[in-house]
């Protein structure tokens, strides 16, 4: 990489048709051992996912200077700064890259050599590890302009962004989102509503130039119609067998995170869309002898996508679809492009994490119902406390109240010294018995 | 020795447990070995040693290991069907191994419900009494005699096993009598169990197995805090061993009726 990052900077950008080379090295590669007795031959698209989020890093090598930089966390209203012309960056999706890409474990040792406690989330590790040591799989990350934390999603990203704060020397805006348990209240959203309306002062003043309303309304329908092509790409998991599982989900979400609010976003889930329903129509599954379809709660474990989703196939067992995913999709239907800041607040009022374990509870029952599941996979990671608290409860209730299997097993979706393999399969196998 | 039916091996991370079971599914034949850190050559060793043309079922950590079984199955269903001969019926078995406990509840027909399991901490496993007796300097099969004899408990409050070490050397060097620490213990253990095991809707009659069944005092502090009838099999360490044997002769039967 040390020397394609030489070649790339004696060239210009336009001449860096190291695009070709600089593809091996991003994201994920089709694995060459694929199992197609088990599963069905990966998604076409895939190519366009390695190409999106390749051609995403290797901008964002040379965004300084040419576009002001923000670095988002995963929850936080992006759509203005997209309207702005700003470059954002998702520390946690870089995390979940450096997951995949097996190189998050020598990232959070960079943290914790710095005194950053074990305890904390392993994307903030993996995150800090990386601004601390420069270390990171994809060439080089832009440096921030501006920070802008939600707190939506959790209160670890509060105290992790004025780290990064204060490492870069960058200004922080933070969008305190308080809980809502079902539903937001109308003061909880004109709370939110006003802190967005001075996050964009901020934005502007750092961006140097005004918002542009109309521009904004355009960046939010763009928003809009690629969560709702998400919601119908999981959608098409209802059909047996399923053409897609929540594997397949892990990898291709990155472009609804990490570029929503982009005409290519859009283009790329209407294309997926387009793949699966042809393989709907020809009865392809995922899971190629589907025979029992079950439902993933939390994060994916990034380092053990392959060898989890081979385990469970090779007992005829798809994982049709998860709640971790399922959130990029389903707040589609409150966008409103008409009324983009108020609708903004009220959107990013409502992410899972945002609202009670109750209300986690009853989406997760209605997802068995509807996409047909006959068990649940509840992963309790040991890095994202808010995704996993009420998991006993949750899983309890399912086993009873649907009669049907679930099973907790214990890991972490980004340090590796957490799961152990052993434990989780012996686990996964007695769930697959029953 | 009476024909042997079939053969059930629980390769196990503490133990490994053997058993040959007749026709009627009742043990004729067993065997319990430590598992060496060498478990492979061990275990061809062992079979080695056994009839062949017999089916065999592999459980346990090490189960993958048995090149020539018939059939594998997780831990939990062989414990669940070991446990069902002599439950007979619905109900819930708490197994407490030398290193990771589980709970199962199972219905009619001895096919699990619903499990949980505890594979992450040594404080709710059998090593819990295990390396705390070894710093009291007392044969962990002593252990029980000794809380049977004292006539009040200390309370343990660490929740884990090596923290407790220490906390135990430290109440005996305060005066404590050993009997009430060791007393002590036990109840730390027996309420993580009970914990485990209430974290699930269990059915009675309930089942105690694994190594750690054998003791009597865990036994009845287990039904003061389930407010349940315990019921301890013959060979409790053979439980998952026995599922394994009952599972293998099964899968034999069925495909030979095919
Ligand atoms: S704690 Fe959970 S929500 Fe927060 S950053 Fe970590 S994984 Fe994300």
């Amino acid at each position: 990489m040390r020397s394609l990052i030489k070649k790339l900077k004696l060239n210009t950008l336009k001449t860096a048709v190291t695009f070709k080379s600089c593809w091996n090295y991003l994201f994920f590669d089709i694995p060459k051992s694929w199992r197609t007795d088990i599963l069905a031959p990966p998604l076409r698209i895939g190519v366009k996912t390695k190409e999106l989020i390749t051609k995403h890093y290797l901008e964002g090598m040379y965004a300084n200077g040419i576009k002001p930089v923000a670095w988002v966390t995963s929850g936080a209203p992006v759509e203005f700064l997209k309207a702005l012309g700003f470059y954002t960056l998702y520390p946690e999706n870089h995390g979940a890259l450096c997951g995949a890409r097996k190189v998050a474990l020598e990232l959070c040792q960079e943290a914790e050599k710095n005194g950053y406690c074990i305890d904390i989330c392993s994307y903030a590790r993996t995150d800090i590890g990386s601004a601390l040591s420069g270390k990171t799989p994809v060439g080089r990350l832009p440096k921030p302009d501006l920070l802008v934390c939600c707190t939506n999603i959790c209160q670890t990203v509060l105290y992790w962004y004025q780290v990064l704060a204060h490492h870069f020397k960058a200004p922080l805006v933070i969008i305190d989102t308080p809980f809502i348990y079902t539903e937001a209240s109308l003061p909880d959203v004109e709370y939110v509503q006003k802190q967005i309306e001075t996050a964009i002062e901020t934005a502007e003043r750092i961006a140097k130039r005004k918002l542009k309303f109309e521009k904004l309304k355009e960046v939010m329908r763009l928003s809009k119609i690629a969560t709702e092509l998400w919601l119908e790409v999981i959608n098409t998991g209802k059909n047996i067998p399923s053409p897609i599982s929540a594997f397949d989900q892990f990898i291709h979400m990155a472009p609804i995170v990490e570029l929503r609010g982009e005409p290519q976003t859009v283009d790329f889930y209407a294309q997926m869309l387009k793949e699966l329903r042809k393989r709907v129509k020809k009865g392809i599954g995922a899971v190629i002898k589907e025979k029992k379809r079950v439902l993933w709660d939390n994060l994916p474990i990034w380092y053990s996508l392959k060898l989890l989703s081979e385990t469970l196939a090779e007992n005829g067992i798809c994982v049709v679809t998860s709640t971790y995913t399922y959130a990029w999709g389903e707040l589609a239907p409150m966008i409103d492009p008409e009324r983009p800041i108020e609708s903004m607040a009220k959107v990013y009022l409502h992410p899972i994490l945002n609202r009670g374990t109750g209300d986690k509870l009853s989406l997760m029952k209605r997802m068995v119902k509807d996409f047909r599941l006959n068990g649940v996979i509840l992963h309790s990671d040991r890095s994202c406390k808010p995704y996993s608290v009420g998991q006993m409860d949750q899983r309890a209730k399912i086993v009873q109240e649907l009669k049907i299997p679930a099973v907790l097993i214990e890991s972490d979706h980004n340090d590796p010294r957490a799961f152990s393999e052993k434990q989780v399969l012996n686990r996964l196998k007695a769930f697959m018995e029953m | 020795m009476e024909r042997i039916k079939a053969i059930g091996i629980d390769a196990g991370s503490t133990a490994i447990k053997v058993v040959g079971i007749n026709e009627k599914g009742n043990i004729v034949f067993y065997k319990v070995e430590p598992t060496s850190f060498q478990m492979k050559p061990q275990l061809e060793k062992i079979i080695e040693e056994l009839p062949k043309d017999v089916p065999i079922g592999a459980t346990g950590y090490g189960g993958d290991l048995i090149s020539n079984a018939t059939i594998t199955a997780s831990e939990i269903r062989c414990h669940s069907k070991g446990a069902h001969l002599f439950l007979k019926g619905p109900g819930t078995v708490i197994d407490i191994g030398g290193q990771d406990s589980k709970v199962i509840v199972i219905d009619q027909e001895g096919e699990v419900i619903d499990f949980t399991m505890n594979d992450k901490c040594a404080a709710g496993t059998g090593r819990f009494l295990e390396t705390t007796a070894w710093r009291l300097k007392t044969p962990v099969e002593e252990m029980a005699r000794f809380a049977e004899k004292a006539d009040r408990e200390v309370q343990v409050s660490s929740v884990c096993a090596v923290f407790a070490e220490s906390e135990v050397i430290s109440m005996v060097a305060k005066g404590e009598p050993m009997e009430a620490v060791i007393k002590g213990l036990h109840r730390a253990l027996a309420k993580r169990v009970a914990s485990l095991a209430q974290s699930l809707n269990i059915i009675p009659p309930i089942l105690l197995s694994g190594g750690v069944a054998q003791n009597p005092v865990i036994k009845s502090m287990l039904e003061e805090e389930l407010k349940e009838k315990i019921i301890v099999p013959p060979y409790p360490q053979l439980m998952g061993a026995l599922g394994a044997a009952i599972i293998s002769m099964e899968s034999k039967t069925k495909v030979t009726n095919r």
